[in-house]
């Protein structure tokens, strides 16, 4: 138990520290890289609530694919980060204000905390961890009593693939293209003419 | 185990799903020259839907695991959004085709987008709501920046992206502060925990503040409005004939079922919430469209003003309220739609489509039959008798006075009042001002459009009788 504690502790501790260095650090691929560390602690945290399919995911998809396309971005496009700060100081006291106000208020719900007593039964919906393994209860859910949602989230894919294609994609004139089944289908025919050179006379034609 | 849903109630949303699907494919492999064919099919599809929705109007059915609702109100609402994606879509053809936007993906977005609607009215859950707000939402950003080399399209596709997604994560945190503080998801599930508990947590009401916020922002409630404009000026001007009807209709068939439903049984605590959004929305609409010269923009704010009287049927939460708000929206979509026919139809003959109030000079000597259409839907708009304008406003000031909301009522009168000059300035600088050069002929989609809706307007007065029925048997469904 004591192992636990101090194993949760020292994960959450490195996820706030560095989900503030995200935002604090200059370089913008040290901040993608402190998101990777981040997000590689979350997982941590998930095994430990005893979520392994959530960790996994976690990692394969947000630090193998998201983080790794942040960086990219970060790194192809030239953004200049220090002209994007330049108004930080001159919103800080209207943003702080605000946010002090939003923490009064969510402090105030926390300190008035009723939590009706079905809660415990009816957030619980998955049997324990020994019972069944998390990919299974996940699936189990999902493709199930969640089938309506897994299918619109379906739909909600392919608007944004539609989006992403009707926003960007240009067909270019004057590329040349590589055809690979007109150069197979080039025949010895089409590209060999043979010419019988009289000595002395030139080639006039052809050339 | 969990057996297969019941996918019967759902028929109308699997046709469009499947329509959509298809209408891509032939989009894809026909090419732009299909876009006319596939806008076409696009109405079919939703005009079968309107049908399939209409013919088991009165069923009334929960499906999938709790998810989906269908019933009266549900039906009534979601006629209403097909109607108007429908008649939006056929006023885009000519914009399309005049001004190079021929693409396929056009229609398919709308339909898509309309699926969306059609499952923010039917949600039964707060998962249901979210991916049917996504999904609406999403495909509105696509439309908005549709015209990708015009600088005013992208912008306003990005502003109302940035700002739909910080609505849509307001709207989200609301949710998960519900589900955390009552147990439950499901619309059903949360009245059952807030009925059963007479002491009500804060984390519920913060819950329901953001969730109002979320849905608040989305119908463009003033203080929530801010993008309304410059979105509606950007846009390409079909998308916002769109944009000014069926997501309003959803988003606020959605406010109603979120507010009466699950959170029925707290309605003290909201009712001045939505009484405040409708005051302020009805307030500002009418102030800020007088100083507007572009004709966009002031549908703009006058579409912020109608939502002000649609939520002020919601305040009144009571089944009366919601037959009133119901009758409106339907009304609204008719003299709206219509106007917004008319306003694509202002094209010189050099080709540009103009969009300043000033540049309807005299259309009444030039193009008389279009300026009388315009005049009614302005009328109507403002609200004077015996047009059907008037009618709506009647239903929710009534609906407000029954419920005790006198303060509302009187609010609304003197927006109207105010609200009156701009729609009647447009009327005077139709028929009195100097002439402007004239408008080319509308094609003939457009016109049979506008001329469909200012029938329907003009003589709303002598049938009201059938409609005002159906929507109050749709109202009953939230009050069981």
């Amino acid at each position: 138990m004591l192992i636990q504690f101090i194993v949760f502790y020292v994960f959450a501790a490195i996820v706030v520290g560095s989900a503030f260095m995200v935002i604090a650090s200059r370089n913008p691929v040290h901040s993608v890289l402190f998101l990777i560390l981040a997000f590689f602690n979350a997982a941590g945290l998930f095994v430990l609530a005893g979520a392994e399919f959530l960790a996994m995911t976690l990692v394969i998809v947000y630090v193998g694919a998201v983080a790794v396309l942040f960086l990219f971005v970060v790194m192809m496009l030239d953004i200049n980060f220090v002209r994007l700060r330049q108004g930080f100081m001159h919103y800080l006291p209207l943003g702080a204000m605000l946010g002090a106000v939003l923490l009064v208020e969510l402090l105030l719900v926390v300190g008035a905390l009723v939590v009706a007593p079905e809660v415990e039964t009816l957030a619980a919906p998955m049997p324990p961890v020994e019972q069944q393994s998390n990919t299974h209860a996940l699936g189990q859910l999902l493709y199930t009593r969640y089938m309506y949602l897994f299918q619109v989230a379906g739909m909600i894919l392919l608007v944004a693939m539609i989006g992403a294609i009707v926003l960007t994609f240009r067909v270019r004139t004057g590329v040349r293209r590589q055809s690979i089944a007109a150069q197979v289908a080039r025949t010895r025919a089409d590209a060999v003419e043979i010419k019988k050179v009289v000595s002395g006379a030139g080639v006039t034609e052809g050339i | 185990m969990i057996e297969f849903p019941d996918i019967s109630p759902a028929l109308a949303e699997l046709l469009l799903a499947i329509a959509a699907m298809v209408l891509l494919l032939v989009g894809v492999v026909r090419g732009d020259k299909s876009t006319g064919a596939v806008l076409w099919l696009s109405v079919a599809a939703l005009a079968v839907a309107t049908w399939i929705v209409w013919s088991d109007a009165d069923t009334s059915a929960i499906t999938f695991s709790g998810l989906f609702v269908a019933d009266r109100f549900a039906s009534f609402a979601k006629i209403l959004v097909l109607l108007g994606s429908a008649l939006a879509l056929v006023l885009s053809l000519e914009f399309l085709e005049r001004e190079r936007l021929e693409r396929p993906e056009f229609p398919v977005l709308v339909v898509l987008a309309t699926l969306g609607m059609m499952i923010m009215i039917a949600a039964n859950d707060l998962l249901s709501l979210y991916v049917g707000l996504e999904l609406q939402s999403l495909s509105l950003y696509v439309l908005a920046a549709f015209h990708r080399d015009s600088e005013k399209s992208t912008e306003s596709g990005l502003k109302y992206f940035v700002l739909g997604a910080l609505a849509s994560g307001i709207l989200l945190y609301g949710s998960t502060l519900v589900y955390g503080f009552t147990g439950s998801t499901s619309f059903t599930g949360i009245a059952g925990v807030l009925a059963t508990h007479e002491e009500r947590s804060m984390g519920v009401l913060f819950g329901l503040a953001f969730v109002s916020a979320g849905l608040a922002f989305k119908v463009a409630a003033v203080p929530f409005h801010m993008w309304t404009p410059d979105v509606y000026e950007g846009a390409p001007t079909p998308v916002t004939a769109f944009f000014s009807l069926a997501p309003k209709v959803a988003a606020l068939a959605l406010f109603m079922r979120v507010m009466l439903g699950p959170f029925g049984g707290i309605a003290d605590d909201w009712v001045g919430i939505i009484g405040l959004l409708a005051a302020a929305s009805m307030v500002l609409g009418a102030l800020a469209a007088i100083g507007q010269t572009n004709i966009k923009r002031l549908m703009a704010y006058s579409s912020i003003g109608h939502v002000g009287y649609a939520l002020m049927g919601l305040a009144a939460h009571s089944p009366l309220g919601v037959r009133g708000t119901l009758v409106y929206l339907a009304i609204y979509l008719a003299m709206n739609m219509g106007a917004w026919g008319v306003i694509l139809s202002m094209r010189r003959s050099d080709g540009t489509l103009v969009e300043n109030v000033d540049d309807l000079a005299g259309m009444a000597r030039t193009r008389p039959f279009l300026a009388a259409a315009m005049a009614i839907f302005m009328f109507s708009l403002a609200g004077v008798p015996p047009l059907a304008g008037f009618f709506g406003k009647f239903y929710v000031f009534f609906a407000a006075v029954d419920a005790g909301l006198y303060l509302l009522a009187v609010i609304g009168v003197l927006a109207t009042v105010v609200g009156s000059y701009y729609y009647l300035r447009v009327v005077k600088v139709m028929y009195f001002d100097e002439p402007a050069p004239g408008f080319v002929q509308p094609a003939g989609a457009t016109s049979a459009v506008i001329a469909v809706t200012a029938l329907f307007t003009l003589l709303f007065f002598l049938f009201p009788a059938p409609f005002v029925a159906e929507a109050h048997l749709a109202s009953l469904a939230l009050f069981p």
